[in-house]
């Protein structure tokens, strides 16, 4: 099994960015995703930026770099940058719309398909496949036997060698994708003068109910798990079931810790106790997500 | 522009169609639709006699089977898609690609919609499913702005339809996963948002409080207007503000957007609510006829009628109406 980086989902000054990809250059990763996946107005780091990032980490690195794409696109201005992305040339591409699918077809290029596709069935996954589609992240709300039923279909229909299988294991997991932006509502602005407020907030804003139950974190248009997800005691099930990558989410420094106690934990299983005022498992385990099983 | 109502059960599509509905969409008794609530929806036996009212009356039927298909039990939105199909429906509104691939071998001649919920906000995206699937239209999500509209239909190479009124769902459809991390239920997986199972109502001494799986959303002072905590229009505390953070109860309605949706093109224009009641859906589907049909007589004249207004804010959440993503500033 692999384990893989995500791509972070908040926005950080580029020095920040930079400094994070030099350790990533150093850490256990076999793969590092990379690039903005949350709102086109975040430009510490352009296009042209993140390819030059990444184009660096292939250099320097033997690690596979994949060049992740945007989830909700509204304007022409950010199909247009998308294009850039995906046709960059050597970088593989994760596409989180229906869009980069699109435009991954046309080029005739293999991509990977992000958690934000809708891939709930091995029919769809089919389509997926006759599009181009490599690597395969389900859907964050799917359980660990929603995933064996189709990685066992994909078995009978003798697929199962198409693609490989990736699955979202730790970190903030990306829940809803809006109009708005909460950060910006959160400081009182309009989107529209967001005076790019998210930088002050590198883990996001944590939105808690009343009674001070930690909900969600606000991330600009973006609304993420108030808990981070830890598939860890999960990680021989992953193996078993046949995943090829547990992806660790770039959430901040925290991921290099826990790339190593993941594969640490594949050598050695030892059952984890996870913290249930910081902490969930419930999407994998068909509970609550929030919860811990 | 076509006026499309919805429709829970058979009294509900009953009076759509007797107050001016062009078309009515409605969803199986089963978890393949976005609107998966007890005692909603049709069976087979009131699919058909659904069928028969509309047709009779030379309207349409749109059937939504806008769920994503269990992997363990794709066989069910295929049942639901032969169904529809069975009784003579005008269009089916689907998400997943895997049902709409079935429907585009097996139907190629069914219309087939792609449902909001495939969350379908860009050209591209759009191309996608005209070039795999020969879609006949598709249903924009509730997160572009009017500006954003019009650029799509400008080149869309396909029909696109809009919501028009109705409760506001703030997230791009079939991308939300709020309530599944709260409760485990999802519009996704089992057709109902912030399910009403999960929904706790209690008097405490600070006010009263509404729970989601235990989750505290909301809690009202005395006199204050107490809404189902769906689980985006709660109050929540952000660094010790504390407000509706994602979104106030509040709907939809864009009346005053009639001449610029009709003059970029669009084909249709949705009413949400297909859990409300047969009175709900009279008195829209009276409201907005009167509006098209006005707007159609004297476009130069068209204004937005004060009753109109009243009436449809009566229908809303809290009372209150939005023009939502359309205008610029609520974003």
């Amino acid at each position: 099994m692999k384990f893989s980086l995500g791509p972070n989902m908040f926005f950080w000054p580029k020095n920040d960015v930079e400094q994070f990809y030099n350790q990533a250059k150093e850490s256990s990763a076999d793969i590092i995703y990379l690039g903005e996946t949350v709102c086109s107005k975040r430009r510490e780091l352009r296009a042209k930026d993140w390819l030059t990032l990444g184009r660096e980490l292939a250099q320097d690195t033997n690690k596979q770099i994949v060049i992740s794409t945007m989830t909700l696109l509204e304007s022409p201005a950010e199909i247009v940058t998308l294009k850039k992305l995906c046709d960059n040339g050597d970088l593989l591409v994760e596409a989180n719309d229906l869009s980069a699918v699109q435009i991954m077809h046309d080029l005739n290029m293999p991509f990977v398909a992000g958690p934000a596709i809708n891939c709930y069935n091995l029919s769809t996954l089919k389509v997926l496949l006759k599009q181009g589609m490599m690597r395969w992240l389900m859907p964050v709300e799917l359980s660990g036997d929603w995933l064996k039923t189709i990685l066992t279909q994909a078995v009978d229909e003798n697929i199962r060698d198409k693609f490989e299988c990736e699955v979202f294991s730790w970190g903030y997991l990306p829940l809803a994708y809006s109009a708005r932006c909460f950060t910006a509502r959160s400081e009182d602005r309009p989107k529209d003068d967001c005076k790019y407020c998210c930088i002050n907030y590198p883990q996001g804003r944590k939105m808690n109910s009343r009674e001070g139950e930690q909900v969600f974190v606000l991330n600009g248009i973006q609304t993420m798990s108030a808990y981070q997800y830890n598939l860890i005691n999960e990680v021989t099930q992953l193996n078993d079931m046949g995943v090829d990558i547990v992806r660790i989410s770039s959430d901040s420094e925290q991921a290099f810790t826990q790339l190593d106690k993941f594969k640490q934990q594949l050598q050695t299983p030892t059952k984890h106790l996870l913290d249930p005022e910081n902490e969930c498992n419930g999407f994998w385990h068909k509970i609550a997500g929030m919860s811990v099983a | 522009m076509e006026l499309l109502c919805p429709a829970g059960n058979l009294p509900a599509l009953k009076v759509a169609i007797d107050n001016g509905a062009d078309a009515v969409y409605i969803g199986l008794k089963d978890d393949t639709n976005a609107r998966h609530f007890a005692g909603l929806n049709f069976n087979d036996g009131k699919l058909a006699k659904a069928a028969d009212y509309v047709h009779q009356r030379g309207k349409k039927l749109h059937v939504a089977i806008n769920t994503f298909a269990h992997a363990s039990g794709e066989e069910r939105w295929r049942k639901a898609v032969d169904n529809a199909v069975e009784i003579g429906t005008d269009a089916l509104i689907i998400a997943d690609l895997g049902v709409l691939d079935y429907a585009a071998n097996k139907y190629p001649d069914i219309e087939r919609h792609v449902s909001v919920q495939a969350s379908t906000t860009n050209l591209e995206a759009i191309k996608f499913f005209k070039n795999n699937f020969d879609v006949d239209r598709v249903v924009l999500p509730r997160v572009l702005s009017v500006q954003q509209v019009r650029q799509l239909a400008k080149t869309s190479p396909v029909p696109l339809e809009v919501f028009a009124f109705g409760s506001l769902c703030i997230m791009a459809e079939g991308r939300c996963y709020l309530s599944s991390y709260m409760t485990g239920e999802s519009p996704n997986t089992v057709g109902a948002c912030s399910p009403a199972k999960y929904v706790r109502w209690q008097e405490t001494e600070q006010g009263l409080e509404s729970r989601l799986n235990n989750v505290l959303i909301d809690r009202y002072q005395e006199g204050e207007n107490a809404g189902y905590p769906t689980l985006c229009k709660g109050r929540f505390d952000v660094d010790g503000d504390v407000y509706h953070a994602l979104e106030e109860p509040t709907s939809l309605n864009t009346l005053e957007l009639i001449p610029e949706l009709k003059e970029m093109g669009i084909v249709s224009v949705k009413i949400e609510g297909r859990q409300r009641s047969p009175a709900y859906v009279e008195q829209v589907a009276k409201t907005w006829r009167m509006a098209l049909d006005r707007y159609q007589q004297s476009p130069e004249s068209y204004q937005v009628e004060g009753s109109w207004m009243q009436t449809l804010a009566n229908l809303s959440e809290g009372s209150q109406t939005t023009l939502g993503a359309y205008h610029r500033k609520w974003q």
